[in-house]
């Protein structure tokens, strides 16, 4: 398993050098495989403890196991929860069926957004990887957003080596990338190796469906799976030619582009 | 799906490099489908683009991915991508060939641990070829093969294949990068990518992927001497953990450490890790580690820990080859930020020594300026004094960083040591401090005593400006508020210490401020805030004060200068105090400071809580 130390080792050095920088710094924990991983990470760096709060974006459209999964191991782990809503989108009654490219932009990007300005956030460390789909292939490890929380994938600054972006000008903030070079795969096999508590709806329970990729309830649906385990799981995927966010009902289309340039995870 | 369902075991980074339109996009389209590495639909996905934009479907578009990318037909940024095969996990960078986005192709390259340089065989030898050829060498990316291009469009001919190989190797010889490979490919078609051409029967080398496949992980960094650059000081709970990752060598549990530049050593209590047991007792190259030491000694990020055998370099300043991508040109004399490793510190560029050509090489001298994308040989002068090594002999602690404003513009290679003045110096300290005889009291011991760090003011002016009052009135207050101070004054050294002195040697700015340094030195080993002017050394108080520096380094000095009319300060000055000063109002200033320094604690009386740490 050295390659899963390989990739442990260079999220490390990336959290350190975020924990360093930026004083106001924050993870967003959306409690699917990615960001539990990201998660458990932050424990390595940091040798037990997670020195920042953890954010949760929560559209009210998640799975309700979800939301207890959340509170059952942010007391045990002791962490630091922040969750923020869109209220004021809910409450003018913005759901899926209003175009789920909308309904993602209100409730998360701006759900996102409106969290980041409350708090003055400067640094956020998300799980997004590479290998997920076409535009997050194109990150940084280190990725400004401009005063509105833009993206603009066309001037990215350069970074070289072990050197990151860690200086910006005011009112703007980065974010912070540490599982860029993981595939699905390794997050699995890391789960597996670390002995990581992850939520059991990745898991065929008996109907012959899992999920395999988590989202809000309306947009996300489950894949014909019979994987009862992690190295079901793992043994699944070494054999699939299915895209992991083909569940993910807001990638059509050119989904991803536009909810990404506009701030979106 | 035969080559992703092995087990990989391994990965590695391999960036695709080469000039616009020479092939990378296609190459990378190529090396997943013949692995089989596509996800279902992918392919059916972006041939329907294709077919509603009414364009010949190209395997490029696979992975450009940005609507703009796809319609000027052109990498905009580099792209992560994956495929598996042989048991190894390739993690793919495709970077972009047009000159515009020379950033992103750096940044691409920069990660990568081998590489493919694409070469047009219509086309020939282009200027981003040599460019990108050139910056490998430069960006340490030393195992690379280079990949001949649309053999199809010359009739897969081997005269415009040899041609292009020897064209290409006397470029790359003279600056003695080697290709492991040079590899006749259709990418289009798919010869001698995954599949050997039946077209090119006079090749009888690897195709592609057995050449990325003799690509090594990592040749050897753990057999080096110990690098270990600290990133970070933790005190979450009672462990005060050193952070950082080797870059070198490897470290285990009792080994004795030296920091470089503060020449502070202890030894390796434990290595401490989450969810590993039994704890780990070594570390090695690569691994992000955190040590425990015996002793509560001071040391801070930018730091590189070693073994006393083989050190770092120390000094200010140094000469490298760097390439530029600033909007701004880079200029000579202007304030950069300087990063190496983890070592943040403000920096100049002294000297342009000249501009490299990287189409012919050759060289252009007398520039004051670099301009975005030209590569250059400088020498560079940091603020204070840096831990380095030369590229030739490290790669991670051999490289650096330049930020202009708020963004990486350039980058570079150590290629020599520039000696500075104060050399020999800090060599002394460096000598004096590893055989320094310990009592049984720490420097921490003394310091929650006394409930002050040990620190120098030193108060630096011309003549009449009130030097000596000011010194006099921050010494009695001190004193006053019940901390240890004392005036240091160069007089009481000339009558003792340097009677041995002849008049001329007294004349010596620099032996008189070493002899000043190294008694200055001794009180500060002894816990004491030293209050001092610079009034011995007369108007060679510049010099002097660096000197002393150097000698007390790393226990911070609170600088102060004096003068009567606005004047160019010393360098590294604090606190500057022109015209008649208001000694009360100085005063407050300089205790503030001490606060800020974290010398002082914030409360009078109070016992400071020493986060030596963070």
């Amino acid at each position: 398993m050295r390659h899963l130390r390989q990739l442990e080792d260079q999220s490390v050095y990336i959290l350190r050098e975020a924990y360093k920088h930026f004083d106001n710094l924050a993870m967003l924990w959306s409690m699917g495989k990615d960001s539990t991983v990201l998660l458990w990470l932050a424990r390595k760096a940091f040798f037990g403890h997670v020195p920042f709060p953890l954010l949760h974006v929560d559209t009210s459209y998640k799975i309700p196991a979800m939301i207890e999964y959340r509170d059952r191991v942010a007391r045990e782990w002791g962490l630091k929860l922040v969750v923020g809503q869109n209220k004021e989108a809910l409450a003018a009654g913005m759901n899926h069926t209003l175009g789920r490219v909308n309904c993602c932009t209100a409730l998360k990007t701006n759900g996102l957004k409106q969290l980041i300005e409350q708090k003055g956030y400067t640094g956020i460390i998300l799980g997004v990887r590479a290998d997920e789909e076409g535009t997050r292939a194109k990150e940084r490890y280190f990725s400004p957003r401009d005063k509105h929380g833009d993206w603009d994938f066309r001037d990215q600054p350069p970074e070289l080596w072990d050197q990151f972006k860690t200086t910006f000008p005011p009112g703007t903030h980065i974010r912070i990338h540490p599982l860029l070079d993981w595939t699905e795969i390794n997050i699995w096999e890391y789960i597996k190796f670390e002995n990581i508590p992850f939520i059991d709806l990745y898991l065929d329970k008996g109907d012959g469906t899992r999920y395999r990729s988590l989202g809000c309830a309306p947009c996300t649906t489950p894949i014909k799976s019979t994987a009862k385990s992690v190295d079901d799981i793992i043994d699944e995927l070494r054999h699939t030619t299915v895209a992991e966010r083909s569940g993910r009902a807001q990638d059509e289309g050119r989904g991803m582009e536009l909810l990404r340039k506009d701030g979106y995870m | 799906m035969t080559a992703t369902s092995t087990k990989p075991s391994d990965n590695l980074n391999i960036v695709i490099v080469g000039h616009v339109d020479h092939g990378k996009s296609t190459l990378l389209g190529r090396l997943y489908a013949d692995t089989g590495s596509l996800p279902d639909g992918k392919l059916e996905k972006v041939q329907a683009i294709c077919r509603q934009q009414g364009k010949e479907f190209e395997y490029a578009f696979l992975f450009d991915a940005f609507l703009e990318e796809q319609e000027q037909g052109i990498t905009i940024d580099t792209a992560r991508t994956f495929f598996g095969w042989k048991g190894r996990q390739y993690i793919i960078i495709d970077a972009p060939g047009h000159k515009e986005f020379l950033k992103n192709m750096i940044s691409g390259a920069a990660r990568a641990e081998g590489a493919l340089l694409l070469i047009d065989a219509l086309e020939g030898v282009k200027e981003q070829s040599k460019k990108h050829g050139y910056l490998l060498s430069l960006l340490g990316v030393r195992q690379f093969a280079v990949v001949v291009n649309k053999m199809d469009l010359v009739g897969y001919r081997q005269d415009v294949f040899d041609g292009i190989e020897k064209e290409y190797r006397e470029f790359l010889g003279q600056f003695k990068a080697v290709p492991q490979r040079i590899i006749p490919v259709s990418a289009k078609l798919g010869d001698n990518i995954a599949n050997r051409s039946e077209k090119m029967p006079w090749y009888s080398g690897p195709t592609v992927l057995d050449a990325l496949s003799v690509f090594r992980k990592e040749p050897g960094r753990s057999e080096q001497p110990l690098r270990l650059p600290v990133q970070d000081v933790y005190k979450f709970d009672a462990r005060r953990i050193i952070a950082g990752r080797v870059t070198a060598g490897r470290l285990k549990v009792g080994d004795s450490l030296v920091f470089s530049p503060s020449n502070k050593r202890a030894t390796i209590k434990s290595i401490e890790a989450f969810n590993i047991d039994p704890p780990p007792v070594e570390g090695h190259a690569g691994q992000s580690v955190g040590v425990t030491l015996d002793e509560q000694i001071f040391v801070e990020r930018g730091e590189i820990a070693s073994h006393q055998e083989q050190l770092p370099l120390v000094s200010t300043a140094f000469r490298a080859n760097v390439f530029w991508l600033g909007r701004k040109p880079l200029e000579r004399g202007r304030r950069y930020q300087l990063r190496v490793a983890t070592k943040e510190v403000d920096c100049e560029v002294a000297t342009i020594h000249r501009i490299i050509d990287t189409m012919d090489l050759a060289q252009q001298q007398g520039s004051s300026v670099v301009n975005k994308n030209q590569v250059a040989e400088l020498t560079i002068r940091a603020k204070a004094p840096v831990a380095f090594d030369l590229s030739a002999s490290f790669e991670a602690t051999g490289r650096f960083v330049l930020v202009d404003e708020y963004d990486i513009a350039g980058g570079g290679i150590v290629t020599e040591l520039v000696h500075d003045d104060q050399e020999f110096l800090r060599e002394e300290a460096r000598q004096r401090d590893f055989a320094w005889v310990k009592g049984e009291v720490g420097v921490e011991d003394r310091a929650q005593q006394y409930g002050h760090r040990a620190a120098i003011v030193l108060v630096t002016g011309g003549r009449h400006t009130g030097k000596s009052f000011l010194a006099r009135t921050i010494e009695a207050r001190l004193v006053a508020d019940g901390r240890h101070a004392y005036l240091l004054d160069g007089e009481n050294l000339r009558r003792g210490l340097d009677a041995d002195l002849s008049e001329g040697e007294r004349g010596q700015a620099t032996e008189m401020a070493r002899r000043y340094g190294e008694v200055a030195r001794l009180l500060v080993d002894t816990g004491l805030i030293v209050v001092s002017t610079t009034n011995p050394f007369g108007m060679a108080y510049v010099e002097a004060a660096q000197a002393i520096r150097t000698l007390v380094h790393p226990v911070p000095v609170i600088a102060i200068n004096m003068s009567k009319a606005p004047e160019e300060v010393p360098p590294n000055t604090d606190i500057v105090l022109s015209g008649p000063a208001d000694f009360d109002a100085a005063t407050r200033l300089i205790l503030e400071e001490l606060k800020r320094r974290g010398v002082l604690a914030q409360a009078i009386g109070a016992k400071p809580t020493f986060q030596y740490s963070i």
